[in-house]
């Protein structure tokens, strides 16, 4: 076995410090800064080592492309270029990965649906490639405001998909995704989620880890599978074609490989659980009104609870942080208390509160809603209506407050 | 990867397949002049496959394979097909990925292996079907030559879609009556090798595989091409004789008489200059490396 000797400490091509990704997260001091979401993408990115980014405009997400194409001008990318679409991106940010890249990409709404063949190909493939998703519209009538419907599609992928709520979560959650989907038991492709607009478009303080450090380099040979670059000896890959048809064994090796990547992500729980502080945050969850919420809905919920506060009305908060792996154990504790469970969703379906019925007793105790959808804001008082209405408070509309 | 590397441990030796030990001991890799007549005395990089008694496209797949000029530092890239059930027999590492995003795939894998070897030399070659290249897989086949990636691209032409059944695709011939054409296909043949060369390929060949010499001097040059200058394409028409009614023996019959000069498989080649001038560099080496070795043979 060849002598493996750490890279921690040393500088790359840039001047910056491979750093102990623990330490550089939550020991190296952290600077304020006042950055759009998009903005927040690059600086992560400039932190992140990457090899190849491959670039598509569409909104909302062209910005955050762009900006990353200026690290690759000044040097910290290896590669980047434009794709033709959103399937050849990802096609292509395939290709990069099989040949041992530490690859990243974006993309948003109608993109995001473009390209789905390709993600569970990515998946089945054990590509660790981290592609953001800024989630918009995706159905017609054509639309580019914020909905996370598309998520829903991505949650069945065998992609892991986490759902950041603010621009400090994106930038904290791309370095920490790497560490996460590229665990030798894991090695699975994350889909990084945010509600577009409200994360990419708005400006927040983040607080930065300093310019000067950096994750520590990809090593492809820590893959589960072979890397496509020959540096290993050639094999042939199977005796026998996977795909001969009225062949017995080539539906079980394709239905293990399928039970392994769903092992896969559930390996990845304990990974995300180190790196992001469990798969849920919770706030009292000991009273009897919960709000449960993914992405920027977590926020409007948060401000609901301060305005039931006022009227004397005590209520509960989980975020949840990873849809996949699934916080099945955690929603359940988080939950034991609550008579009644909202769930607010950018969305129609309601995809959130199907996860959680399927999850928790009594399922009963789930309130679908508000959901808001096509683009619209979620303003808190929606929330507040929605829990009144419910409990049989007496409240007014929106319309009837005249506000 | 050097030659060096393809060895198996001492300790695992006994328990490896023979098929895996002769392919250590007696493959062709390192060799400098392989090519089609190591075929037979030399353990070859696909032996057994599962294509049809007499396809053409196994014998394309042995040429290429053995005139690939450096196959220990080679990644192919495939798509679906009939040529997916040949690549798990491939002793390169090979990709399949989706139907037609062989190119997509090819130009993130081409760029990934340049960033992690800036210093070595990593070849890509793409070798799809028809159906792959031309018709769901056009746009990134094109796109790909305009971004000047450099691999080589190999269509194997069967004018058809093979795998499923003999469906129209957009390199068959006019007239011709398949599944989903029924009347008979109501345009011309795609023509492709034009649209490569004016899309920037800077080697483009369009021939049968009926003569392996020649497959194995296109093969080194666009491989070659693609190496140092830009991308580059090869269209050889491997019939599908299942589907266009030939017994297996009728193949090398089928493709001689689609290679006549005025036929739509006659040879025709294109060579960009900059490919014109690096392809009479190498001959001129390899004339000054056989003389070489010819003076030392006559020493010795």
């Amino acid at each position: 076995m060849a002598e493996t000797k750490s890279v921690i400490g040393t500088q790359n091509k840039k001047g910056q410090t491979f750093t102990d990704p623990w330490k550089m997260l939550h020991d190296a001091p952290r600077t304020p800064s006042f950055f759009t979401g998009s903005e927040v993408i690059k600086e992560a990115v400039r932190r992140a080592s990457c090899d190849v980014m491959i670039a598509y405009p569409i909104t909302p997400q062209s910005e955050a492309a762009a900006l990353i194409g200026e690290l690759f001008a000044e040097g910290y990318i290896g590669d980047y270029f434009r794709g033709e679409s959103e399937f050849a991106v990802m096609s292509q940010c395939a290709g990069a990965a099989f040949g041992g890249a530490r690859v990243f990409t974006t993309t948003a709404g109608p993109g995001t649906m473009r390209a789905m063949e390709n993600f569970p190909m990515w998946a089945g493939a054990r590509l660790p490639i981290q592609m953001i998703v800024t989630c918009r519209g995706i159905n017609s009538p054509l639309s580019i405001q914020p909905d996370t419907l598309e998520i829903a599609y991505l949650l069945n992928t065998g992609m892991l998909v986490w759902h950041a709520e603010t621009a400090q979560d994106f930038f904290d959650w791309i370095l920490k995704g790497y560490m996460v989907s590229e665990e030798p038991d894991v090695h699975l492709p994350l889909a990084l989620c945010c509600d577009g607009f409200f994360v990419t478009h708005t400006k927040d303080v983040v607080n930065l880890t300093p310019t000067d450090m950096c994750l520590p380099p990809y090593d492809p040979y820590r893959s589960p599978v072979p890397c496509m670059d020959m540096e290993c000896p050639p094999v042939r890959m199977m005796r026998d074609p996977f795909v001969m048809k009225s062949n017995y064994i080539s539906y079980a090796t394709h239905a293990s490989w399928q039970q392994e990547i769903w092992a896969a992500v559930e390996r990845s729980r304990k990974h995300s659980i180190h790196w992001l502080n469990g798969l849920i945050d919770t706030e009292n969850t000991d009273q009897e009104i919960l709000i449960v919420a993914s992405g920027t809905a977590v926020s409007q919920g948060r401000e609901a609870i301060r305005l039931l506060e006022d009227e004397g009305v005590r209520c509960g908060l989980v975020k949840v942080k990873t849809l996949r792996p699934w916080p099945e154990e955690e929603i359940r504790e988080a939950t034991k208390n609550a008579k009644h469970i909202f769930v607010p969703e950018f969305n129609v379906t309601g995809w959130l509160a199907k996860e959680i019925r399927a999850t928790i007793p009594n399922p009963h105790r789930v309130h679908a809603g508000p959901h808001v959808c096509g683009g619209m804001t979620m303003p808190p008082e929606i929330i507040v209506q929605e829990i009144k209405t419910a409990l049989g408070m007496k409240s007014f509309s929106l319309a009837g407050r005249g506000s | 990867m050097s030659k060096e590397r393809i060895k198996i441990s001492e300790d695992l030796y006994d328990i490896m397949p023979s098929d895996y030990q002769d392919l250590v001991k007696s493959a062709t890799y390192g060799k400098e002049d392989r090519g089609w007549k190591d075929i037979g005395n030399s353990k070859e990089l696909i032996e057994q496959h599962s294509l049809c008694a007499g396809c053409p496209e196994s014998m394309a797949f042995r040429y290429i394979l053995a005139s690939l000029p450096n196959p220990e530092d080679t990644v192919m890239v495939g798509s679906t097909g009939c040529t997916s059930l040949v690549f798990p027999m491939v002793a390169v590492h090979n990709i399949h990925s989706l139907f037609g995003n062989q190119n997509a795939i090819a130009s993130g894998l081409k760029r990934a292996l340049s960033v992690r070897f800036p210093d070595r030399v990593k070849d890509v070659v793409v070798l799809a079907g028809d159906g792959a290249t031309v018709d769901i897989g056009l746009d990134m086949t094109l796109q790909a030559w305009f971004r000047q990636e450099k691999f080589t691209t190999i269509c194997f032409d069967n004018e058809l879609y093979a795998n499923t059944g003999g469906q129209e695709s957009g390199l068959m011939q006019k007239g011709f009556v398949a599944k989903m054409a029924p009347v008979g296909k109501l345009f011309d043949k795609v023509r492709l090798p034009e649209i490569a060369r004016e899309s920037g390929c800077h080697y483009v060949v369009n021939c049968t595989v009926s003569k392996p010499s020649l497959v194995e001097k296109v093969i080194r040059n666009a491989v070659h091409v693609a190496r140092e200058i830009g991308p580059t394409y090869l269209q050889l028409y491997t019939p599908c004789i299942l589907e266009i009614g030939k017994n297996s023996m009728e193949g090398l019959q089928e493709m001689r008489d689609s290679e006549k000069p005025t036929e739509r498989f006659a040879y025709k080649e294109y060579i960009s200059e900059p490919a014109k001038q690096l392809l009479a560099e190498m001959t001129a080496k390899e004339k000054e490396r056989k003389a070489a070795a010819k003076q030392l043979a006559g020493q010795a």
